[in-house]
């Protein structure tokens, strides 16, 4: 964990109520997929939690969703503005179990974290294949983003108003996976615990207090003992969930 | 050069500032950031008898300057604190530290400060009698003088280093059970804990936290814990740690007037992390610019005159 200064240097609108934020510094340990960022906000108390989306020497990229005060009020922030961001936060995903072939599997505002580990496994010369889920056509996002980076996309809609008409694990794929990392609401979490015959990690969420380890706020119980959410997750291998 | 320094029942701390517990962990996670012996002492998460997990999460609600929790004293159990939290503790914290002891009956209560007192890193207790009394129909030790009176005593009866009980604020007459508790024996009072609150989550049209109640701290407490600090200075002669709320130097200035000797800072670690060092580092200047030379002096100094 570091404690930063990062500037706004552009905000995208990329559907009704995604946004995404790219901010200039050193963002110290950003470069694991999978890990988060915890963002002080004006009038705000508590830091808000966020994924990495993707990170370069300088510059670090969120991806999130106005759901409530903090993230309306991130996404009223100009460019230039300075926040006081805690970097480098949880585990993160560990590429080495992924196999040839990862299926990589993101649900909503899941999908972030999993545009970073996409790159990450390309750079280590795997070739991952992707699942989107959305609830309908207008809330899709990074698929072509995701697409640029030469990998098989599939996006799913709830409504079937594009791509393959239903969740996650309605996608073809999610059949013949070796390995997969998923990221997304619980619900959707636990359908692609059902449906996957192999093994994989999962992000998770929970409401949290620090952040950072501190305040037992976001334990959860696993087979191999408690663990925090923010410290010793936010990833959870499948043999380790208690479901 | 200002004087910083205090004293708690013969423990001289460098400065008055100690992070409260359950906002501290074992002092690890700030280790990362800055050294922590900067700190006077820190106070360390509530030790119970045994292991426990704790509440159902959400454990956590935002709210208007402070945030409830209902962590419900997750810890590893005394025997494991003992084994392993304390030695990896030591490489990081090299000054005596305060044991924070949480129970749910009086013989829990006895069993972790007889297991603790033989610590050498322990520099004091601080019992939380905010518990839940299991033999009591689960009315907190906190709320009946005569049963935070009787924690005291067993406390005492099985130890050496001082004993500090730290109080609820949750109850109609908080300067009674502190003097209950200083007749019994006790070496100081630690006050307040958290205040009894909660939230609706008005997407969901339920409560945030998992069990519907959890503590309320931060900020917007402050001006209630300095008025109970204030009340059980005029009732006890021993020393008082005043918390709840504090955030800054002032805050510090301000409790050590109402009465305080020393002042625990607690969610304000979660939200910024340096913050205890923050205040550590501001104090000389707030001295200075109030005319203090020595913080001793100014202890329960705004009830005179
Ligand atoms: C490890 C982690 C990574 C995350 N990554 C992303 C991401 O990349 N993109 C994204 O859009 N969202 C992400 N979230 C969810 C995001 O933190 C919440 O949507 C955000 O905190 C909501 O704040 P608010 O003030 O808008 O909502 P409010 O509901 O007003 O917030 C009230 C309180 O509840 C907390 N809270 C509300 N929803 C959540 C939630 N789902 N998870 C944790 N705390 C919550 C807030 O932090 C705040 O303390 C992540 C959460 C976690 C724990
Ligand atoms: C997350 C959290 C966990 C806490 N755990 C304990 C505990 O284990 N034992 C205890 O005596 N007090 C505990 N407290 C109470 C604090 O030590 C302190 O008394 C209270 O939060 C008031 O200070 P503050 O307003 O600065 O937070 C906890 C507080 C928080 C926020
Ligand atoms: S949020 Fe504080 S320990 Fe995880």
């Amino acid at each position: 964990m570091e404690q930063r200064i990062l500037t706004i240097t552009a905000q995208r609108r990329l559907t009704k109520d995604v946004w995404e934020m790219r901010l200039a510094g050193d963002a110290a340990g950003c470069d694991v997929p999978g890990r988060f960022v915890n963002i002080r906000l004006d009038g705000f108390y508590l830091r808000r939690p966020i994924s990495v989306c993707d990170w370069r020497d300088g510059e670090l990229t969120l991806v999130y969703k106005v759901v409530g005060g903090g993230t309306a009020a991130m996404a009223a922030l100009p460019a230039g503005a300075r926040l006081d961001v805690l970097t480098g936060l949880g585990n993160g995903y560990d590429t080495a179990p992924s196999g040839d072939r990862p299926l990589l599997i993101g649900g909503g505002v899941g999908v972030p974290p999993l545009y970073g580990l996409c790159k990450r496994l390309i750079a280590e010369g795997k070739t991952p294949r992707v699942i989107l889920g959305f609830n309908t056509a207008d809330e899709i996002f990074y698929e072509e983003e995701f697409r640029a980076l030469g990998v098989e996309v599939t996006v799913t809609t709830v409504d079937g108003s594009y791509g393959v008409k239903g969740f996650v694990t309605d996608a073809p794929e999610i059949a013949d996976g070796t390995y997969f990392y998923t990221c997304g609401p619980e619900p959707m979490l636990k359908a692609v615990y059902r449906a996957t015959a192999c093994s994989g990690q999962f992000s998770f969420e929970e409401r949290m207090g620090c952040g950072f380890g501190a305040c037992m706020g976001c334990s959860c119980k696993t087979v191999t003992g408690y663990k925090r959410i923010c410290k010793d997750g936010p990833v959870l291998t499948k043999e380790e969930i208690v479901w | 050069m200002v004087n910083t320094r205090v004293t708690l029942s013969g423990l001289t701390l460098d400065n008055p500032v100690i992070p409260a517990s359950g906002t501290f962990g074992y002092g690890y996670e700030f280790a990362e950031l800055y050294d922590i012996n900067v700190l006077g002492s820190f106070s360390f998460k509530g030790t119970t008898a045994q292991a426990r997990f704790g509440n159902p999460t959400p454990r956590i609600a935002e709210c208007t300057a402070g945030m409830i929790n209902s962590v419900g004293l997750q810890n590893p159990g005394v025997d494991k604190v003992i084994v392993e939290e304390l030695p990896k503790l030591r490489q990081v914290f090299h000054k005596p530290v305060i044991a924070n002891v949480g129970g749910f009956s009086f013989d829990e209560y006895a069993e972790v400060c007889r297991k603790l007192d033989g610590e050498e890193q322990v520099g004091l207790f601080e019992v939380n009698v905010s518990c839940p009394n299991v033999h009591g129909g689960g009315m907190g030790f906190g709320t009946d003088p005569a049963v935070a009176a009787e924690v005291t005593r067993r406390v005492k009866a099985v130890t050496t280093k001082p004993v500090y009980i730290k109080l609820s604020p949750n109850v109609t007459d908080i300067a009674a059970i502190a003097k209950a508790c200083e007749d019994a024996g006790a070496d100081g009072i630690s006050l307040i804990n958290t205040l009894l609150g909660m939230r609706v989550d008005l997407r969901r049209k339920r409560p945030v936290i998992a069990n519907t109640m959890g503590g309320f701290s931060g900020p917007a407490v402050f001006p209630v814990a300095l008025r109970m600090v204030w009340q059980v200075y005029e009732a006890v002669s021993i020393p008082i740690i005043g918390m709840g709320g504090v955030t800054s130097a002032d805050d510090v200035l301000e409790m050590m007037l109402a009465g305080a000797t020393a002042v625990e800072v607690g969610a304000a670690n979660l939200v910024d992390p340096t913050a205890a060092k923050k205040i550590v580092e501001g104090l000389p200047a707030a001295m200075e610019r109030y005319g203090i030379d020595d913080l001793t002096t100014i202890i329960g100094g705004a009830h005179h005159g």
